[in-house]
């Protein structure tokens, strides 16, 4: 036997916790990983159009294709009623989302058809040339209007409560009312959406689908098709970026191309341009919130009541368990003695609002978040010093329940912040800059350091499943596939290496492959943060099984017992014989043993009830805490973000390269949202930023100056996760909340402090300006130019 | 039926191209992706503004002697037409890499520092360092960020992609490696070879192309053809045709006409042609007016800037323009040319109404004369828009103002873009500066005039109240930045 490459100290190549680059990063930076736009095409791929509506409430009164249908090069026009059974892809079963609008527009842009042509070009062009006449009804835009209209709902809304916050709220010695708008978001994924549908035998198709939510898929094109589920594969290897907005708004591609492909028994591409993209595909819900905080003269808090209002858009499609996750998260890390919270879906007619990377939660802890700046203005005191008063306390505090009634027992939050507030010298920056602001007449600083304490499971908890595929071929080589999908958050390196780590061999011997629903079938979304938590454990299950048949066939084969054999770095190690993995592989197949496992994972303890608002719908909580310093400019309004620190808390983490790129992702995602990225709606309900030239999300000069991004290296996931680490998609999304708030503090310094600036989102240069000069009017002595 | 004089020549990676027919309005992108089959290059916007599309062009430019010297330049494949590509080197990501596929230094660095996360942006993002790398050897934070201003990334937030411009700076293998280095005498003299001397015209149908040699055959075509849409840089003209499917035809390309690419100097000022790209004008206007350089460091992207011509920003009359209020606050003039002779009016007077400029068909700008600077005017430029790097105006102010010996103000000229439906002189103000001192209260008295030249419109990039307030504060911004004091954030300490 072999024994010339071992040593007790060998190690194999990318095991858990090693920092290990992306898998594709290499083919990413050479132009060759392979997007759906970029396989090579079956001969005869026809390429779709969609027709967009330009009302935004009406009814279709017709819908004329002769100019359209006259174009050179077009082969069919599809309608609402081509969809071979169903035309709905509401991905609640609430039938309110159709493929094609039937008769009535619900917001502007709405696709009523689609034009399938020789060309993506002639598509395109033909699909202007219709002529759509209108009977048009009142619309509802914008969530305060929808809200004083009577506030229809999308989809139930949520209570959460506890003790008797109405009685307090007037026993307390200190009351603010307020309200914040919060804007919403559009994803901006540098890939657009995109479908590929290849039509096969009998009622079968394949779609290529950039979606981070492949079962759903394959659901909705079977019931759109009216075929069996197992009709229908559907495919990713990568996406372009998702960050929720391929949760969903997939569907609607998938189910035009498979339709198409399988009327015209040819391949059917649809890629809408970018504009199209963000007209027709759904955003962050934006949100009205108004709040009611009662407080003593120290800060503590008494009681919250609070109403967050959201714009759903026209139909439900996430949005109830996006606005649940807001009141989930409108305590943050604070405890509330008592609270009422909450939620009011609002129907308008906009496009309907979905998933995106926090899922509700940013806009329930920016709410949270003002009112800690509300209690702090009020007061006179350092926004931070209410912030420690009110954090969650331990087992023995009584101050440790959420208002959904789940106790916080994992609790790091004193800890990462007193280390951020010490590493970041928070404490003497901050008397830097009042001193700074009392001299400097335009341009003035502000400073803050914010908390976030993020929930992580679906709140719905069926969804917390997840399978893997594993194979091993008689070579030894090591096939990967799961129910994850990869849209450059590295889920698929970090399972490989959970791979890599139970057979203990080089990463390199593990094919990583796309996701497919042929292989894992019933997969949840990636979404929610939980990719590597379900996935790799998953993947961990079907390795064990895999290796406890290795290991009975060793122990077999060599006369000994399986506590005697041991995987080793790329060996097996049975008594004192160490055979390398691939030939006790291959010696395993010759005889007979299974080399191939489904694993299985469902997360344990998770319990909830909607409708009491009673449970523990989190497995665990992830922790995080950024200091943001910024620069404004009282005669415009711009500004700067000087520095950032973050410290966050990943677990142990499964690949700290990756995580670092999470948070630092995350955390210039987030900053964008509360700053420069502005959706905006004319009077007729039209989206008027819906391109990079109008809608502007971060670019690298917008980045803080002076980055400081830290893991919390002690931490450990006390839950049994994989490798006892954490979530990290999402989380780092809410620490930029420390640059609005220093923002907050810059401007509120015009006025000395006295009064809360009431930034609404985004805090564009124009907000800024707008909430200065609403400060110099009030009774401020002050006189800035 | 194809009637062609002539083919469009280029060089793509190492291979040579001639197409005898080509669309009037097919894309380099398209091209590349469709007919190529190179996919590395990716589709993010179709517009210019996310860089994904990011490749680099090679051209041969004046290399100031009277010799010529090969620039490379990254540009936007989704806005650049393939008509416009005569004579010149396009360079994808497939060709960055060695045949035995090890990566180039800006390719590892991106790895080795997890430059990458979807990926998708990833080609542009690194065409863009390539472009850098070629020509800064020890680029500054400020540097690399205006190299990256064309590029967007949803995934990383841009921090690792910088340390990989800084890490990738210092990997220099040897000349042979790199494969622009390595090839440069023989594509120079292969794109010398390239350069058309006569009219180029393809046409199909009602397609319709057109690329003249010299000013006098673009004179020629535009008599014959007066419906022509004159293409310089494509920075807008792009969005015609891939947004609004516009049908432009026929299409004149004029960027590789040398005599409009001419940028001349004398003591009476700068005489800039039509068809010199920002970038290019950058060092002649940052050297006559120092503080135009961060306006211009702003404009677009650095595509956008390799691309976009001062006179197609002036020629296209948009309002929200950003060369004409300074160019009007420094009393340029337009000279127009056609078959039948030049004219020279002020730049001012260009601008008629909304979309309305005074050119007759068959004229073409040729030039853009900015007198020099008197020693001792204050003049600035200030730009205000959502973000800081590559967007469009909300609004934008210029000033240049004389001084009297007794501190008063002896002459004013001032223009904002964003404030009206043409790039607009303030006249009102300029008035009730004129013999005014130079001091606080004037300035305090003086904003109101604002409202009498100015009513500006609510928009997506700003209300019309706070255009109005930003408007009137930015004049405070200069008076103070005039008497020493700090009136306007800066990123960095030294402009790039």
């Amino acid at each position: 036997m072999d024994k010339s490459t071992f040593e007790d100290d060998a190690t194999i190549v990318g095991p858990m916790h090693a920092r290990l680059p992306h898998d594709s990063a290499h083919k990413h930076v050479a132009g060759t990983a392979d997007y759906i736009d970029d396989m090579p095409e079956p001969v005869g791929t026809l390429h779709g159009a969609l027709g967009l509506t330009d009302r935004a409430h009406a009814e279709i009164l017709e819908m004329d294709f002769s100019a359209v249908a006259a174009v050179p090069g077009v082969v069919c026009v599809l309608t609402a009623k081509d969809m071979p059974h169903s035309n709905d892809i509401s991905s609640t079963h609430l039938h309110d989302e159709p493929v094609l609008a039937d008769g009535r527009v619900q917001f502007h842009g709405q696709p009523a058809f689609a034009v399938v042509a020789e060309t993506r070009e002639i598509a395109r062009r033909a699909a202007r040339l219709a002529r759509l006449t209108y009977r048009d009804l009142p619309p509802l835009v914008d969530v305060a209007e929808a809200q004083a209209a009577g506030g229809e709902l999308v989809t139930p809304p949520l209570t959460l409560g506890r003790g008797d916050p109405e009685t307090e709220l007037q026993r307390a010695p200190r009351r603010v009312k307020g309200q914040m708008r919060i804007g919403g978001q559009e994803h901006f994924y540098l890939e657009g959406h995109i479908a590929l549908a290849i039509p096969g035998e009998d009622d079968e198709v394949t779609v290529w689908v950039s979606t981070q939510h492949p079962s759903e898929i394959q659901h909705m094109v079977a019931q759109v098709l009216g075929v069996p589920s197992n009709a229908v594969t559907v495919n990713v290897r990568r996406m372009g970026g998702g960050f929720g907005g391929k949760e969903t708004q997939g569907n609607q591609f998938a189910a035009l191309a498979a339709v198409a492909a399988c009327k015209l028994r040819r391949a059917v591409k649809f890629r809408p341009d970018r504009d199209d993209d963000m007209i027709a595909t759904g955003k962050r819900h934006d949100f009205l919130v108004d709040y009611d905080v009662g407080f003593d003269e120290e800060g503590r808090i008494l009681a919250v009541q609070a109403n967050y209002a959201a714009r759903c858009g026209y139909s439900a499609d996430l949005s109830g368990p996006v606005t649940d996750r807001a009141l989930f998260h409108a305590d943050n890390a604070y405890f509330y003695p008592h609270v009422r919270l909450t939620s009011q879906p609002l129907k308008t007619n906009t496009v309907s609002n979905t998933a995106f990377r926090g899922f509700g939660g940013p806009q329930g802890m920016v709410g949270c978040e003002r009112i800690i700046e509300e209690i702090a203005y009020a007061l006179g005191k350092d926004p931070l010093e209410i912030r420690k008063l009110n954090f969650y306390g331990d087992k023995e505090s009584g101050r440790d329940i959420t208002p959904y009634h789940q106790r916080v027992e994992d609790n790091i939050i004193r800890r990462i912040v007193d280390e951020l507030e010490a590493s970041a010298d928070y404490q003497e920056r901050r008397a830097a800059i009042i001193e700074f602001n009392k001299s400097s007449r335009v341009i003035r600083k502000g400073i803050a350091l914010t908390p976030v304490k993020f929930g992580i499971s679906f709140t719905l908890t069926h969804l917390n499943q997840a399978g893997a595929l594993v194979h091993i071929y008689s070579d030894g080589s090591v096939h990967l596939n799961h129910g994850g999908t990869e849209m450059g958050q590295g889920l698929y390196t970090k399972v490989a290496q959970v791979l890599a780590d139970s057979f203990q061999i080089d990463i390199d011997r593990v094919k990583i492959t796309a996701t497919t629903t042929g292989k894992v079938p019933n997969t949840s979304a990636t979404a929610a943060s939980s990719g590597s938590d379900l996935n790799g454990m998953a993947a961990f299950d079907a390795a064990r099984q895999i290796k406890e048949r290795l290991a009975a066939f060793a122990a077999e084969r060599w006369q000994t017992t399986v506590d005697n054999v041991a995987f080793v770095p790329n060996h097996v190690k049975i008594g004192d014989q160490l055979i390398p993995f691939a030939e006790l592989v291959a010696q395993a197949y010759a005889a007979r043993v299974q080399l191939s496992a489904a694993g299985f994972y469902a997360t344990p303890k998770i319990h909830w009830n909607r409708s009491s608002g009673r449970g523990a719908p989190f497995y665990y909580f992830a922790y995080g805490a950024a200091v943001s310093e910024v620069s404004i400019d009282t005669l415009t309004g711009e500004y700067q973000v000087e520095r950032a620190d973050v410290l966050h808390d990943v677990g142990r983490s499964l690949n700290p390269a990756i995580d670092l790129g999470q948070i630092e992702g995350g955390f210039v995602q987030g900053m964008g949202w509360l700053t420069t990225e502005e959706l905006w709606w004319d009077e007729k309900g039209r989206l008027r930023t819906h391109a990079p030239s109008t809608y502007k999300i971060p670019l690298a000069s917008d980045r803080p100056k002076i980055f400081n991004v830290r893991l919390a290296e002690w931490s450990e996931n006390p839950e049994k996760t994989i490798g006892r680490s954490k979530a990290v998609g999402e989380p780092p999304l809410m620490l930029p909340i420390s640059v609005l708030e220093a923002l907050s503090m810059a401007v509120a310094s015009v006025a000395d402090y006295r009064e809360c600036p009431r930034l609404d989102t985004p805090a564009t240069p124009e907000r800024v300006l707008m909430a200065v000069e609403q400060l110099k009017r009030g009774d401020s002595p002050f006189q800035a130019p | 039926m194809t009637r062609a004089s002539g083919s469009i020549r280029f060089i793509l990676n190492d291979t040579e191209v001639a197409l005898p027919e080509v669309s009037p309005t097919e894309t380099l992108l398209d091209y590349l992706r469709l007919e190529r089959r190179l996919t590395g290059t990716k589709e993010g916007c179709a517009e210019g503004d996310c860089g994904a599309c990011t490749v680099l062009i090679g051209r041969l430019a004046d290399s100031g002697g009277g010799g010529e010297k090969l620039v490379y330049e990254t540009v936007n494949a989704c806005v650049r037409f393939v008509g416009s590509l005569n004579a010149t080197h396009v360079v994808t990501v497939e060709h960055l890499a060695a045949k035995d596929g090890t990566l180039h230094p800006v390719q590892q660095a991106m790895v080795d520092l997890h430059g990458s996360q979807c990926g998708f942006c990833t080609p542009g993002i690194v065409m863009s360092l390539y472009g850098l790398w070629l020509t800064d050897e020890k680029p500054s934070r400020a540097a690399i960020e205006k190299a990256l201003q064309g590029n967007l990334c949803r995934c990383t937030g841009y921090e690792p992609i910088v340390r990989a411009a800084e890490a990738a700076a210092g990997m220099r293998p040897a000349a042979t490696f790199d494969p622009i280095t390595r090839t440069r005498e023989a594509v120079t003299a292969r794109l010398k070879h390239l350069r058309a001397t006569d009219t180029i015209t393809i046409q199909n149908g009602e397609d319709c192309l057109i690329v003249p040699a010299d000013a006098a055959g673009l004179a020629t075509v535009l008599a014959e053809h007066p419906s022509a849409t004159i293409v310089a840089g494509s920075t807008d003209v792009g969005l015609w045709v891939t947004k609004q499917l516009r049908s432009i035809n026929p299409v004149v390309f004029i960027s590789g006409i040398a005599e409009l690419q001419r940028i001349e100097r004398s003591d009476a000022g700068l005489t800039i042609g039509a068809g010199v790209s920002y970038s290019e004008a950058h060092d002649a206007l940052t050297s006559a007016y120092p503080t135009l350089g961060r306006l211009l460091d702003r404009i677009g992207g650095e595509q956008v800037r390799n691309m976009g011509t001062i006179g197609g920003n002036i020629a296209n009359g948009s309002p929200i323009g950003d060369s004409p209020p300074p160019l009007i606050a420094l009393g340029a003039t337009l000279t127009l040319r056609s078959k039948s002779g030049a004219r020279t009016l002020p730049l001012e007077d260009f601008f008629l109404a909304y979309g309305r400029q005074d050119r007759s068909p068959q004229e073409f700008v040729e030039s853009i004369f900015v007198p020099a600077l008197p020693a001792g005017d204050l003049f600035a430029a200030y730009k205000v828009s959502k973000r800081r790097d590559e967007d469009i105006s909300a609004l934008l102010a210029a000033f240049r103002i004389s001084l009297d010996q007794e501190n008063r103000v002896a002459a004013a000229r001032i223009a904002y873009g964003g404030m009206a439906a043409t790039p607009k002189r303030a006249k009102a103000v300029e008035a009730a500066l004129v013999g005014q001192p130079w001091t606080e209260e004037t300035i305090r008295a003086v904003q109101p005039a604002f409202e009498t030249d100015y009513q500006p419109l609510t928009d997506w990039r700003a209300t019309g109240a706070y255009r109005m307030l930003a408007a009137k504060n930015l004049l405070m911004r200069l008076f103070l930045e005039s008497t020493g004091e700090t009136a306007e954030l800066r990123r960095f300490e030294e402009v790039a």
